[in-house]
């Protein structure tokens, strides 16, 4: 590995932590929206939705977490896209840096602005008065979780950016990812859907995720949800992981 | 064999079916500015892009400052820069960050003062803390090179740098290329406009249908054809003259 791949993956991270502040489209979705979602279930939807749980809010936060996630990372999808497009890609790879720094720069800022993301809407989620007795270790699983759901996606962005063929196609494929909380046990228990969109939600990722989430915040046991959630969040990033560094290979 | 900033042994390279390069050779002097012409997917773009370590080659040999480019990649993109075919610039950044950027990048000592004499020398500075997404086509490829001038590059490749440019813009362009070959660098360009080629180039060389039909001096490819008739006509100007003149730069800047 070149000596100087942290350093150039610093220059790379802080050039498209500069993207995202200057564009005011990606703050509102990754992080507005998320929170505008909030604000609607618990203040709009949450008076008839039945959790079994005093505050909506504390139910909730878990999958909105998760949204903001899946919003995030289409941007990333989108500004490698341009990147590669652009030919700016080129300029780098023809530049005696560390070769991978330019993509690993983008998954590096994924991480980064997805936490900012998800500390921005933590902190409205304690103004509208969620409370959690986790403690330190619970909180730090949960962020561990967030992290590595955070890279499972982004390399199913890079894929995505890689290969797109327009501006459009690099950020599509997010919208079914963006769906998949409302058919889990995100935002109401899966005890009152009909059978087969309950099988299906009980079984896709986001439940065990959001389980997860929600038993570490609540400090009720976790058991086997935990380690469910985990193998998916890995499993993921490691087949999106081998199939990014085969298109990006190709691509190169 | 030091005297060769490039050398180019029977190269070839194909995509699928496609055979772009069929043994492609021929060798660029340290210092000189060399131009490659060819028309639309003759393979200039190719060459290019195997020249700065993008491409493997599928047959032959090519060494850039006597380093070959697939085994000693790492020592060829040490001493080269690209300016690819379409402004490989940073649009959300400005002008001075695309610079620093390039200059964190190269490890370079003083990224700022590198940015700010780069600036000043392509005239750039009034429009140095502005995003590049609002320069001129012109301004953006005077930017895109200046970015591949940072850390003094022994030599630098220009693919097609004036292909969409404004007449004026494409003088500045020139002028500047003029400079750098002044100052030193060896310089590769790719061309498909014949002017561009006889302003600029030391030596020019044609490539067509995957080889080099031609190569030498402007005064050596004259000779090879017919020897000029003495004509009478009466000189029209062109339509780039009578442009020029009208908006009046011409022997401006």
């Amino acid at each position: 590995m070149n000596k100087h791949f942290f350093s150039d993956m610093g220059v790379m991270l802080g050039r498209s932590m500069r993207h995202i502040f200057r564009s005011l489209d990606t703050i509102i979705t990754v992080t507005l929206m998320p929170i505008a979602f909030m604000l609607l279930f618990v203040y709009v939807f949450g008076g008839a939705i039945q959790t079994g749980t005093n505050n909506y809010v504390d139910y909730l936060l878990p999958g909105i977490l998760l949204m903001a996630i899946a919003s995030g990372i289409s941007y990333s999808a989108y500004r490698l896209f341009i990147d590669v497009q652009g030919g700016i890609f080129e300029r780098f790879h023809s530049m005696p840096i560390a070769r991978s720094a330019a993509l690993w720069g983008h998954v590096l800022t994924s991480l980064v602005s997805n936490a900012i993301s998800v500390v921005a809407i933590i902190l409205v989620a304690l103004i509208m008065g969620f409370r959690s007795p986790a403690g330190v270790l619970a909180w730090l699983t949960v962020a561990g979780i967030l992290a590595l759901f955070t890279l499972a996606l982004t390399w199913i962005a890079v894929i995505a950016g890689l290969s797109a063929k327009s501006v459009d196609g690099a950020g599509a494929f997010s919208y079914p990812l963006l769906f998949l909380p409302f058919i889990s046990s995100a935002f109401v228990p899966t005890a009152s859907m009909p059978s087969g969109v309950r099988a299906f939600a009980e079984n896709q990722p986001v439940t065990s995720i959001v389980d997860a989430m929600r038993a570490l915040l609540y400090s009720q046991p976790v058991g086997n949800e935990l380690w469910v959630a985990l193998a998916w969040c890995l499993g993921i990033m490691l087949v999106a992981y081998i199939f990014a560094m085969r298109v990006y290979k190709k691509r190169i | 064999m030091q005297n060769q900033a490039i050398q180019v042994q029977g190269l070839q390279k194909s995509y699928k079916e496609l055979h772009v390069l069929k043994g492609v050779d021929f060798e660029v002097e340290k210092r000189c500015i060399f131009a490659l012409l060819g028309s639309n997917g003759a393979g200039k773009t190719t060459i290019i892009k195997i020249l700065t370590t993008l491409l493997k080659p599928d047959g032959g040999a090519a060494f850039v400052n006597g380093f070959d480019v697939v085994s000693k990649d790492d020592h060829v993109r040490q001493s080269i820069s690209l300016t690819g075919q379409f402004a490989a610039v940073d649009e959300i950044l400005t002008g001075r960050e695309n610079l620093i950027m390039i200059a964190r990048l190269r490890h370079l000592q003083d990224p700022r003062q590198v940015a700010q004499d780069l600036l000043e020398r392509f005239g750039l500075t009034d429009a140095a803390g502005r995003r590049v997404s609002t320069y001129s086509g012109g301004m953006r490829r005077r930017l895109d090179i200046a970015m591949s001038l940072v850390g003094k590059p022994q030599l630098i490749f220009l693919d097609e740098p004036t292909s969409g440019l404004d007449p004026e813009a494409r003088l500045e362009v020139w002028k500047t290329v003029k400079e750098l070959a002044d100052r030193g660098t060896t310089v590769f360009l790719t061309t498909q406009y014949l002017e561009e080629a006889e302003q600029l180039a030391d030596r020019i060389a044609i490539l067509h249908e995957g080889r080099i039909i031609a190569s030498g001096t402007l005064a050596e490819l004259k000779k090879m054809f017919p020897p000029a008739k003495v004509e009478y006509i009466e000189k029209q100007p062109s339509l780039e003259e009578i442009f020029l003149a009208i908006i009046g730069k011409k022997g401006e800047k």
